[in-house]
């Protein structure tokens, strides 16, 4: 019904957040890394802000394409309300409940697979800073 | 059959990426966000789907898989358009700007 809304709208405060973070951030932390066999090279970090960028890049691409189905189905329309549901109060409750329950759940979902994501990368960066000083 | 074809079409996507990484010339990387987001957030669909049909979920209507077969096709080929729209405003090597302009002899 408008499940949808509830990643988009968290894709609106984490963009946000993005675009603060990147404000704020300074100099990005650089290291000596060994990447594709080359010899060491000084590489910078990955910043916070541009591991925030993959979860808004992903909510904001989830949404959009889920916001499609929905007009595939009637349920989102060019004219106010602009949802279907909206029009009536009984379904206006049931879009309810499933934002909160299906919507909440797809925000939820798709920021654990971010940190999935963060932990992933936060171990292969280790690793690689690792295996420098028994290599030289 | 969306869920199957968005994911389908992220993981063709994905493995696009790692081949032409890190040049990202093509910007494929933008299908992988689109395509992976959507198919996370139907993934969540299919499960609430599954608790409520229970074993019926996999048995469905042909007509209703071919209607979401349909459906799937239409949002990996706006999710295309999407891409080639990023694609050509960033225009990471300069074709749309050779275009533009011809340089003068």
């Amino acid at each position: 019904m408008a499940c949808f809304l509830v990643p988009a709208a968290e894709a609106v405060v984490t963009t946000i957040a993005a675009k603060v973070m990147k404000s704020k951030e300074v100099n990005p932390e650089t290291v000596k890394v060994q990447i594709d066999g080359e010899g060491l090279v000084e590489a910078e970090k990955l910043s916070f802000s541009k591991k925030l960028g993959w979860l808004n890049k992903l909510l904001w691409g989830g949404s959009g394409l889920l916001a499609f189905e929905h007009v595939w189905h009637g349920e989102v329309v060019p004219w106010f309300p602009f949802l279907t549901a909206a029009s009536n109060p009984t379904d206006a409750a049931e879009m309810l409940q499933e934002m909160s329950t299906v919507g909440v759940t797809m925000a939820v979902l798709v920021t654990a697979v971010w940190a999935g994501m963060l932990a992933v990368s936060s171990v292969i960066e280790k690793k690689a800073q690792k295996a420098l000083p028994a290599k030289n | 059959m969306t869920l199957l074809t968005t994911t389908f079409a992220a993981v063709i996507c994905t493995a696009l990426w790692y081949k032409g990484a890190p040049k990202s010339e093509m910007k494929v990387g933008v299908l992988c966000w689109l395509y992976w987001g959507a198919s996370l957030m139907w993934l969540v669909d299919a499960i609430f789907e599954y608790a409520e049909l229970h074993e019926k979920y996999f048995t469905p209507a042909p007509a209703d898989m071919l209607n979401d077969f349909y459906l799937g096709l239409s949002v990996v080929a706006l999710g295309l358009v999407i891409w080639l729209i990023v694609l050509l405003v960033k225009d990471p090597k300069g074709v749309v700007k050779a275009a533009l302009f011809r340089r003068k002899n």
